[in-house]
């Protein structure tokens, strides 16, 4: 196991290393920088502000060199300043993963407490009414575009009834759990339905799958009811591949949901990425997306012992993960 | 449909029973003025990083010593009278290399403090000038600081700043944002690390760096900016209790939290486009008090002068003859935004009213266009003697809903005029970043400047400002115009400041605008406001420096008005 983990974490730091690579030389390449958003802002900055702005910010060396500068000094722990925050990329980041990392832990958490029960019981009874209605929640779910969902929300329940917020994170002069919670009421239950259709088909194809087999087939004729059954036997096993899609997820968790975000003003990294990469903040962009790189290595290497836990069959130390 | 509603009603409070919740937020904020804009500022300090939500939200908290007013003339903020030849403030003098030179000597009002009681005084003129100047700051219009050469100190409150050059817009110093020498001298220390280690971006909320009607008092990033009364302001007290300005980058989720009550008022600086705001008015025409406010961005198409077809004056003309701006403008701005017909706008004092003016005429159009070699052929499209099509590209910000509804108006007019029109736009990032900036549009590119009343348009216009690679990309004069008389008169505007013989200048480049036509004019932007009916006061200004200057007198009770 210890082995493994070696293994599978000098390979995470290879990849990452490759990883902000191919970041900084993406955004590099991109065309533009923020001192022509300044232009646009200030009619009274001259070509000489514009010149000496650039070569201030470095924007005036070749990529190459400011990647170099870059990784030796994160190499030393120095992630660099934002700069369109003017803060420490570090610092401006933290607090917006906290806030993604609340809202997608509660999403995929509440999504995994719906789908898991929805997908067996449709799962159990294929073809019926509860089948017929999970699949339309599911499909419901995946193929409805986020913003118009959220677009949806806000309408009814925050314009119409006025039950909760129609975006922040807290009301000023508040800022309790209580309100907190209701300005997050909105985003979760988006992001959820959202969620949850991937999951609850998942769930509901895998079982279908076991239900089918041999030896689902010998605990009915031994009598055993079909709670247990299903629980104890066919979920067991068909979870399996569920581990993968949420593993898969875990990153999401730390890269946050632009869209919903947005809509909901709600200061998640997700957004912050996407800022800071069209105001070309290159530290602060690839601070965000080497941080969600990471958390999904992380998130896969949790999966594979994961595996080990959910079928005792597979060992890590053998390689390929099947015996 | 009685019951229905009973039973909303009765979740509602079912869920507030269980669940603890409360009322909407506008109830919670009770007196406070909610503002939503769409972008927030990506840092505090006032000389650092131009953008308009900084300027929108710190003109509350902080004064120019001179701006604009919302009648777009200059005016004393912190001084007590704008300099003049006349008045004996302003003088010409020769700098220590000889050249012509100014001496501007200004009064700083008495009583003027800072949030934490230190009084404002010429050491912090000074101080402001000595940062301001210095490269490592990273102060954005480095340029404006070094053409002061030196700040004399009086006293307390007299100071002269002497100037590199003899300019008519002596007496403007909009960009002169004071920093208070007693917080701010530590942190410029070591000047290369001043940036991230201002109190603006360290220390936010510390009273001593505002000095406005408000001061800061919170900022949650990317969220909010919460600014409280400033006890220690002299002027007109400020009526709200508090300001909180909250950053909704969705345009529907802004007009949404507009309804639900989340925000009171949409920044028409920068909250929602004209058409976005035209369409919200057109829903809930009675809900809300509507100011279009017409502005200093000129919208406008760039011609590529070095294009071989674009080169002929005669089918530039041709190309606005034939173009029905004016219905344009009824048709999808609800007429908010003016026509324009030369590169200053018809509010500013500058504008000459007899200006030259191209009305739509597309049999004229046709015929400038028969002179100039481009005959109909049988596909509609013009020819010319070889055969070559009446080609041109039309390149703007894809994305941009308003621009590309105006495009495709203007490809129809054009192709009626036998042009044909190619469109190929690019993301603001590429178009701004690459091809507007290094001159790659092939013929014709569509955006918008931003000035300020009076400004003279050298970097757009004069020769010296052409881009190139051997300049490194800088100037603004995209199309290319290269003309001895336009340069003359940019050069003379400046410093030809006898008002009458100034403002004969200005009509003399309007005229030669309206004559070379380096740009096709289109139209000047309206910002559009959209704001409680209870709220009174407001004035929108139009240009750059927001109409948060003059919060102090913005009145309302939100309970006492439609909501």
């Amino acid at each position: 196991m210890i082995r493994f983990l070696i293994n599978r974490l000098g390979g995470s730091l290879v990849v990452l290393l490759i990883m902000s690579f191919i970041i900084y030389g993406l955004i590099g390449l991109m065309p533009g920088d923020p001192i022509d958003e300044m232009i646009a802002a200030n009619p009274d900055l001259t070509s000489e502000d514009v010149a000496h702005l650039k070569s201030l910010h470095g924007l005036d060396k070749p990529i190459m060199e400011r990647y170099g500068n870059w990784l030796s000094a994160a190499l030393g722990g120095d992630f660099g300043y934002s700069r369109i925050h003017a803060r420490p990329a570090l610092e401006i980041l933290m607090p917006h993963l906290w806030n993604t990392t609340v809202l997608m832990s509660i999403v995929m958490a509440l999504s995994l407490a719906i789908a898991i029960p929805l997908g067996v019981a449709a799962a159990y009874k294929p073809n019926s009414f509860l089948d017929y209605g999970a699949n339309l929640i599911s499909f419901a779910g995946i193929s409805v575009p986020p913003f118009w969902l959220a677009l949806l929300a806000i309408i009814i329940f925050s314009v119409t009834l006025g039950w909760f917020p129609a975006g922040g994170m807290e009301t000023v002069g508040d800022g309790g759990l209580g309100d907190r919670a209701r300005h997050m009421v909105l985003p979760v239950m988006v992001l959820t339905l959202h969620t949850v259709g991937g999951y609850t088909r998942f769930i509901r194809a895998s079982m279908i799958q076991t239900l089918r087999q041999d030896f689902i087939r010998t605990a009915r004729a031994k009598g055993m009811s079909d709670i247990r059954l299903l629980i104890h036997h066919a979920l067991r096993n068909a979870i399996l591949p569920l581990v993968t899609v949420v593993a898969l997820g875990f990153g999401s968790l730390f890269s946050g949901a632009l869209i919903t975000e947005t809509m909901f003003s709600w200061l998640g990294v997700g957004k912050l990425i996407f800022d800071s990469i069209l105001g070309n903040d290159f530290n602060l962009a690839l601070v965000g997306l080497l941080f969600a790189t990471l958390m999904t290595l992380i998130g896969n290497i949790i999966a594979d012992i994961a595996y080990t836990w959910v079928d005792p069959r597979i060992d890590l130390a053998a390689g390929a993960g099947r015996a | 449909m009685g019951w229905r509603r009973h039973l909303v009603r009765l979740g509602s409070a079912a869920c507030a029973a269980v669940f603890g919740f409360a009322l909407p937020p506008s109830a919670l904020a009770g007196g406070d003025l909610i503002i939503g804009i769409s972008q927030f500022p990506g840092n505090f300090n006032p000389n650092i990083n131009a953008m308009a939500a900084k300027t929108y939200i710190l003109h509350m908290a902080r004064r120019p010593i001179t701006v604009f007013d919302a009648d777009w003339r200059l005016i004393c903020m912190l001084c007590t009278e704008l300099p003049s030849l006349e008045n004996g403030r302003a003088r010409e003098e020769t700098t220590s290399e000889g050249k012509s030179g100014m001496a501007v000597r200004y009064t700083l009002k008495p009583g003027l403090k800072w949030g934490d009681g230190q009084p404002i005084t010429t050491e912090d003129v000074a101080f402001t000038w000595k940062v301001g100047r210095e490269p490592l700051s990273g102060v954005t219009v480095l340029d404006f600081y070094k053409r002061i050469l030196s700040v004399e100190v009086h006293d307390k409150r007299n100071f002269t700043l002497h100037l590199d050059r003899r300019t008519c817009d002596f007496a403007e110093i909009n960009e002169f944002e004071l920093l208070p020498k007693h917080l701010e001298a530590e942190a410029f220390a070591k000047p290369a690390e001043y940036r991230h280690r201002s109190l603006y971006e360290t220390d936010t909320a510390n009273p001593g760096l505002w000095y406005g009607p408000y001061r800061v008092t919170d900022v949650v990033s990317g969220s909010r900016v919460v600014l409280e009364p400033n006890s220690l302001w002299t002027g007109t007290p400020p009526h709200f209790k508090r300001v909180i300005v909250t950053t909704i980058s969705n345009t529907a989720s802004m007009t949404s939290n507009l309804l639900a009550g989340g925000i009171d008022y949409v920044a028409g600086e920068i909250g929602l486009t004209l058409d976005q705001a035209a369409a919200f008015r057109s829903r809930y025409p009675n809900r809300f008090k509507y100011v279009f406010k017409k502005s200093l961005v000129y919208e406008h198409i760039d011609l590529n002068l070095e294009n071989p077809i674009l080169k002929d004056p005669r089918v530039r003309r041709a190309l606005l003859m034939a173009v029905d701006r004016k219905a344009i403008s009824k048709q999808l701005f609800d007429g908010y935004q003016p026509v324009a017909n030369s590169v200053v706008n018809p509010l500013d004092t500058v504008y000459d009213p007899d200006v030259r003016k191209v009305t739509y005429d597309p049999s004229a159009a046709g015929k400038l266009l028969d002179t100039a070699g481009w005959k109909t052929s049988e596909s509609g499209i013009r020819r010319n003697a070889g055969g070559k099509p009446l080609r041109l590209q039309l390149m703007t910000t894809a994305g941009n809903r308003t621009r590309e509804l105006v495009e495709q108006v203007l490809q129809s007019q054009w192709r009626d005029a036998g042009f044909d029109i190619r469109i190929r736009n690019e993301p603001a990032r590429v178009f701004f970043g690459e091809t507007v900036t290094k001159r790659k549009f092939p013929a014709m590119a569509m955006y918008a400047w931003l000035t300020s009343p009076a400004k003279v348009p050298r970097g757009q216009l004069h020769s010296s400002m052409i881009p190139t690679a051997k300049n490194g990309w800088s100037g603004q004069n995209y199309p290319g115009i290269k003309n001895t008389q336009l340069d003359e008169t940019l050069d003379s505007i400046e410093t030809e400041c006898a008002p009458a013989a100034n403002k004969m200048l200005w009509h003399r480049l309007q005229d030669l605008y309206a004559t070379h036509l380096p740009a096709l004019p289109l139209y000047f932007r309206a910002e559009p406001h959209i704001m409680p009916k209870w709220l009174k006061g407001v004035r929108p200004t139009g240009h750059q420096y927001a109409s948060t200057l003059w919060i102090e007198h913005w009145r309302g009770n939100k309970g006492g008005g439609v909501k």
